[in-house]
């Protein structure tokens, strides 16, 4: 380890780090514009200078190795020039508009200023002004304000793997443009609002809507996709101004997706905020007794054996561990949290959760993707991929079908096509890429839903599995099996055994069995991606946020809480159990949902036994210890899964149609519909 | 910044842009200096080609074409399109008639031989006369110093000008070709002294 | 002054065959073999002994930059690239060896190329030279056709190729590791260093960037000995140099002489002399547009080297000398440098970007006697915050000929100032007789 001297002071720091970590290490703070740890770097900003013993120049210490012996000032009047020098050029073309600025308030040039501005203005010239550009519908452009540090152009070329912005120009005549006014075509490009420094970049959907410091911020969990990434949900009164990212390096590092960042526009729209009841063949508004009375009157003149029960994409484990308790009581086994059919192995938690961890594709050297998009179903996993591939020694290949768009996967791989009948040739030796897998140490499988939503999915997961067991995906110190999920609710209600009991219909089950008429009622929890025409012949209860395909037939409607709205566990797609924060109250009459089902349960009279948030999960926890372990990983032991038998070649079908519109938030909300049409556009032309 | 180095707006631009058969070899050549997987490397000689195959100006699916070509993202073209000052991003007169005015020509008059051009073609620095037979261009140091001052055009150096012989040389281009040689205008053989050399006068030199 | 005897550019002025036969009866390419068997070390060797420094600017020591590159390959090729991206203005030699002495280069070339372990060289030429490009590429197939060049250069067992590779204007491409980002299809815009190029230079190989005429002297040298090389010059400050004499002097040329000559003797005896006189000599900018400029007192003993005009805070730089008389409004010459360097700035570093836009403004208004005269030390300052604050030399590039002036022309700079301040107020006081 390397011994160097930060004034005066002596610190052993760890070989290959910069000079910027070194002092970091040690509590010196380093101010800087270009530099982020997660971006290639650039060392053009030159904030970040300090002086280093017999260099006659200042040196850029975000770009300099430390090696031993090196004796650094971060203090002295070398370094004090040269970062005054810096600011002071850097705010000579700047704007004085701070007052407009979206970024007033938590502004790196503005607070840098505070330390190392000058108290006037020496530059009496003219101010440069550039032209702004059409970064889509999610970015807000003044370019005027740009300083040139290229966070922007390195997120869209290294993490994002879109090379569709750049430097053009030179001098001081370089601008940041995309080529020719195309707008950016990727699904993490808010991130670059974040990563912008100055105000040049800002959210155009939060565009003069509020001030930093008039908000109040809440730590929690997003449920756009099953990556649990950490955000934070800013407010104002009960409205959500913003979504931004917390750091979690062992799941979304500091990025977000679009949807994670943009959707939420759509909590305000098209809300169920009042109890429905139909009535005459029309919904009508009630209260909440006369909802549960006529559920409780259905209920009382149905036997348990026709009620069934789908908790859909968005629902929380207190609330689907409720739902199943109140199914218990009432007797039924027709439960299934699969609305898109997939048949998991649900008895082998290992068959369905990412058992590499998410950290674990920093290790890995191949990856066999198998039904999956990563792109679309997991967009910030994906830039991890990318992220792998760019240090290099990692060969991808893909098996299964990926949407027409720009840049396809964001890095290069080997395609299998998209029958998954190739699986036999692989686990035979028959393939090319065994080659590949072979010499793999690390070798990974990401199978995903489309792998597992036909008919002959427990023998994929079959063969898949004797793959991962013949080619060294499964060790002591490795598990390489790993299942995508893209939905939010999943992991958590396939550990809360969420599925048929002994004699139940699983989710195509109940669409028959309610088309064939022997299913008088179903319960429906957030479940809004099928076709529900084809419950119409049952009794139909809605339980969710918003009005949409789920409450399209319904006969009772009970309005539950956002995810922004109540305090709730979720598990990641690692398996990861996690809890969200409640920012805002449900609007109206809306209620966290758990306390539905409670109520409910009440009215019924058959009455769950908890009262409230702490018993329940004091229960959950009981009955399912994953549920004590908080935020942490939990290693599964390794199990067979899933059934022998012939996988035929219909090609695997894409998981996700329209990476814009997989939820009712996301098909309220406005941003996401131009984001959408923009998309269209981009592809179309 | 002078009006060659921003594109050209929509209706100037042409939809399609190809190398022709000839100049494909070419590309082809150049191509195979570099190492296989290094095919970006062509870049800078590529558009030089695909400007000289369209009357001297580089459209935007002239940048898209070489991009795909060599398999780089298309904004790293325009990257290096919009750095390098040779790239006119505009159309251009059929002579581009540069003029070196950094110091060292400046020293030797190139104000004047400026104002001459621009009086005489009637347009300033950045544009192009009416009829479209000229662009005048300022550009930095031409490297030919000794023999300032300098003016480039085609792919020739006209040196150690006077007024009178940059007079002369616009009236040939009007007339259609440059007749006198390119070069020096005082007929003195390259960076040698004028007169009596001082230098390499040995027997055998 | 130096005898033709020991001239190494001897058809520096094109009077005779440029081609390879003219080159070969110039003792180009005899016999090349005995030279490479003299081994990579023994080539890196006399290269030092003969104290050569880098003719492109800095003056680093060449034999010591080759003797950075690895010397046995990780499996990585190393590659040769010679920087013929002349465009410091003042300076046009490079221009007139590649013209009029090509196989000089490309046997320099294969020689320094082999030395460091290179089989494949590039020649980046700027690209407003397209004839010389033309001539060197010619060249190259002409030293291919005799086997001095390709597989087996010269009967050595080395193979070795050259291609040249031509830029598209823009100067700070002769910055060499904006050089190498440019070669590889990029924006000139200057890497960090460390990595340094001998380690991850060219497509992330190990490279040594060269000067042209740092080069083409190499044959030379390696047949006469470094220490014939070493005894030309001063200690430090050896051999032969290619001089560019521009501006206001009698006869402007290039000229090869010794390093070390007199300025004024240079001038005298190359370039017939300062335009109506010595004593019509106002100032000299003597090594190519960057360096700061020295004053006629200076300039009258100062010695053409690099630690000579080092200690007289100017430099050698390229040897380019502009010559300025009594009639020249030097203000507007320091300005239209200014122009160039901010015209030249890649952008990348902000004190270069943002500094030598401001720099030059202000340098514009001077020029017109628009200001205060406190504002030549706000000038002074600003070019402080650019000076050493880059990633590459540009930005000290753009700050040095604006000290130059001020250390030695401040009074000439204050009094257009005060002067045409008087007049503006005059004016207000008294309109009719200002008009």
């Amino acid at each position: 380890m390397p011994k160097i001297k930060i004034n005066e002071q002596e610190v052993d720091v760890e070989n290959g780090l910069t000079i910027l970590q070194a002092c970091e290490s040690i509590g010196i703070e380093i101010p800087r514009f270009c530099y982020h740890e997660k971006l290639s770097i650039a060392g053009n900003c030159r904030m970040c200078l300090v002086e280093m013993e017999k260099s006659p120049k200042p040196i850029a210490s975000c770009a300099m190795p430390v090696s031993d012996g090196m004796v650094i000032f971060t203090n002295s009047p070398m370094v004090k020039k040269a970062r005054n020098g810096v600011m002071e050029f850097l705010l000579i073309n700047h704007p004085l508009d701070c007052p407009i600025c979206d970024q007033g308030g938590e502004c790196d040039l503005q607070d840098q200023a505070m330390s190392y501005g000058r108290d006037s203005n020496r530059y009496i010239e003219n101010k440069r002004a550039v032209n702004d550009k059409d970064l889509g519908p999610l970015i807000k452009t003044v370019m005027t304000r740009c300083i040139h540090c290229t966070r922007c152009v390195r997120f869209a070329q290294d993490v994002a793997g879109v090379s569709e912005l750049g430097a053009t120009g030179r001098g001081e005549e370089m601008e940041i443009d995309t080529f020719v006014e195309k707008t950016i075509s990727s699904e993490l490009s808010g991130n670059i609002i974040d990563l912008c420094p100055v105000g040049a970049l800002t959210s155009k959907p939060y565009a003069f809507e509020a001030r930093s410091w008039e908000l109040q911020k809440t730590e929690t969990i997003d449920i756009h996709d099953a990556l649990g990434s950490n955000i934070r949900v800013d407010t104002r009164g009960r409205e959500v101004k913003r979504v931004l990212p917390r750091i979690n390096e062992d799941i979304n590092e500091e990025w977000i997706s679009d949807k994670t960042r943009f959707a939420f526009d759509g909590l305000g729209c098209k809300r169920l905020d009042r109890p429905w009841l139909k009535k005459d063949n029309k919904l009508v508004e009630v209260e909440w007794p006369e909802a549960f009375n006529a559920i409780s009157e259905k209920i009382q003149s149905t036997e348990p054996n026709k009620i069934a029960a789908i908790v859909g994409d968005l629902a929380d484990c207190e609330s689907i561990f409720s739902l199943k308790k109140l199914f218990n009581n009432i007797g039924s086994p027709h439960i299934d949290c699969r609305q898109d059919g997939s048949l998991v192995d649900s008895s082998v938690r290992g068959s369905y959760i990412f058992n590499s961890e998410i950290t674990g594709i920093d290790r890995a050297d191949f990856i066999l993707l198998i039904g999956s998009d990563p792109r679309w179903e997991a967009p910030v996993l994906n830039s991890r991929i990318r992220k792998r591939y760019l240090t290099g020694m990692l060969d991808i290949a893909h098996l299964g079908t990926l949407p027409s768009r720009e840049n396809g996967l964001t890095y290069p791989y080997t395609n299998l096509g998209s029958e998954p009948n190739v699986l036999d040739d692989i686990a035979s030796g028959n393939h090319e890429i065994i080659e590949k897998i072979k010499s793999a140490k690390f070798p990974m499988i990401i199978i995903g839903n489309s792998a597992v939503c036909r008919s002959d999915s427990l023998a994929i997961l079959h063969k898949t599995r004797e793959i991962a067991e013949k080619y060294n995906f499964i060790r002591e110190d490795w598990n390489g099996f790993n299942f995508l999920n893209s939905v939010a609710s999943r992991v958590g209600a396939l550990d809360l055994g969420f599925v048929p009991g002994d004699g139940g219909y699983d989710f195509n089950s109940i669409i028959t069995n309610s088309a064939n008429g022997n299913l008088d009622m179903v319960y429906l929890l957030a479940a809004d991606e099928f076709d529900v025409e084809k419950l119409s012949n049952s009794f139909i209860i809605y339980q969710g946020h918003h009005g949409d395909i789920g409450a399209r037939n319904a006969d009772v409607i009970l309005p539950g809480a956002a995810y922004t709205e109540k305090n709730a566990t979720y598990v990641n797609l690692e398996g990861r159990v996690q809890r969200t924060s409640k920012a805002t109250f449900p609007p109206n009459d809306a209620r966290e949902d758990w306390t539905i089902i409670r109520a409910l349960s009440a009215v019924i009279k058959f009455p769950i036994p908890f009262d409230n948030i702490v018993e329940l999960r004091q229960l959950m926890e009981k009955e399912y210890p994953v549920f004590s372990n908080i935020d942490l990983f939990q290693s599964q032991e390794w199990k067979p899964f899933g059934i022998s038998g012939s996988i035929n070649d219909t090609p695997l079908e894409l998981s996700i149609r329209d990476f814009y519109m997989t939820n009712p938030i996301t098909r309220a909300s406005q941003t996401m519909s131009l984001c959408r049409s923009e998309f269209i556009k981009r592809i179309n032309n | 910044m002078t009006s060659n180095r921003k594109p050209a707006p929509d209706n100037y631009q042409p939809k399609e842009f190809s190398f022709t058969k000839e100049n494909l070899e070419l590309a082809k050549k150049e191509l195979n200096k570099y190492p296989e997987n290094r095919k970006a490397s062509a870049v800078i000689p590529l558009l030089d080609l695909a400007q000289r195959q369209n009357s001297n100006w580089l459209p935007i699916a002239a940048i898209n074409y070489i991009a795909d070509f060599l398999g780089m993202p298309r904004i790293k073209a325009y990257e290096v399109a919009t750095f390098y000052t040779m790239y006119n991003l505009s159309p251009v007169g059929e002579n581009i008639i540069q003029i070196c005015t950094t110091t060292p020509c400046a020293l030797r008059g190139s104000k004047e031989i400026a104002d001459l051009c621009k009086k005489r073609l009637n347009i300033d620095f950045g544009e192009t006369s009416e009829d479209k037979k000229f662009t005048l261009l300022e550009v930095e140091c031409l490297g030919a110093c000794v023999n300032a001052p300098v003016v480039w055009i085609g792919d020739e150096y006209y040196e150690d000008l006077s007024k009178e012989s940059m007079d002369s040389i616009i009236d040939q281009l009007k007339k259609g070709e440059i007749k006198v040689s390119p070069g020096s205008q005082i007929g003195r053989n390259g960076s040698m002294p004028s007169g009596q050399r001082s230098s390499l006068i040995d027997k055998g030199n | 002054m130096l005898n033709d005897k020991d001239r190494i550019f001897t058809n520096l002025y094109g009077l005779k065959d440029w081609n390879i036969e003219g080159s070969l009866s110039r003792g180009d390419w005899d016999n090349t073999k005995s030279l490479i068997e003299l081994g990579s070390e023994k080539i890196i060797e006399i290269v030092k002994e003969s104290g050569l420094r880098g003719r492109g600017g800095a003056g680093f020591p060449t034999g010591l930059k080759w003797s950075f590159m690895p010397k046995e390959s990780d499996g990585r090729p190393h590659y040769l690239v010679v920087n013929a991206d002349e465009g410091e203005p003042g300076t046009c030699k490079d221009r007139d060896i590649m013209r009029n002495d090509p196989h000089k280069l490309l046997e320099g070339c294969l020689l320094a190329g082999f030395a460091m372990g290179a089989h494949v060289a590039y020649i980046y030429i700027r690209g407003e030279f397209i004839n010389e490009a033309k001539k060197l590429e010619s060249a190259i197939e002409a030293a291919q056709q005799r086997g001095f060049l390709g597989k087996n250069a010269c009967g050595s067992g080395w193979d070795f190729d050259i291609y040249v590779h031509r830029g598209a204007g823009a100067y700070i491409c002769g910055e060499e590791t904006a050089l190498i980002e440019s070669l590889e299809g990029k924006k000139g815009q200057p890497r960090l260093k460390p990595p340094f190029p001998a380690n991850m230079g060219l497509w992330g190989c190990p490279t040594t960037v060269n000067n042209v005429e740092s080069i083409a002297v190499v044959p030379t040298i390696l047949r006469r000995g470094g220490n014939w090389f070493s005894s030309l010059g001063r200690p430090k400050n050896t051999g032969t140099k290619v001089f560019c004499i521009s501006g206001h002097v009698n006869t402007p040329c290039n000229v090869e002489e010794e390093m070390g000559i007199p300025l004024k003797e240079l001038i005298e005896k190359h370039a017939g002399g300062v335009r109506g006189g010595w004593d019509n000599l106002k100032a000299i900018i003597p090594g190519g547009s960057s360096v700061p400029m020295i004053p006629k007192n200076i300039c009258e003993t100062v010695l053409m080297d690099f630690d000579s005009l080092s200690a007289v805070k100017s430099g050698l730089g390229t040897a380019a000398v502009i010559v300025m008389d009594k009639s020249t409004d030097l203000i507007s010459s320091i300005t239209r440098l200014s122009k160039f360097y901010m015209h030249e700035s890649c952008g990348q570093c902000t004190p270069c970007r943002e500094g030598t836009g401001w720099m030059w403004r202000v340098m514009s208004r001077l020029e017109k006697g628009e200001g205060e005269v406190d504002e030549i030390d706000t000038l002074l300052d600003v070019a402080s915050q650019v000076e050493g604050h880059t990633i590459c030399a540009h930005g000290d590039a753009s700050a040095w000929p604006i000290q130059g002036l001020i250390r030695h022309f401040r009074n000439e700079v204050e009094e257009r100032l005060i002067n045409s301040n008087k007049q503006g107020f005059d004016a207000i006081d008294n309109p009719k007789r200002a008009a």
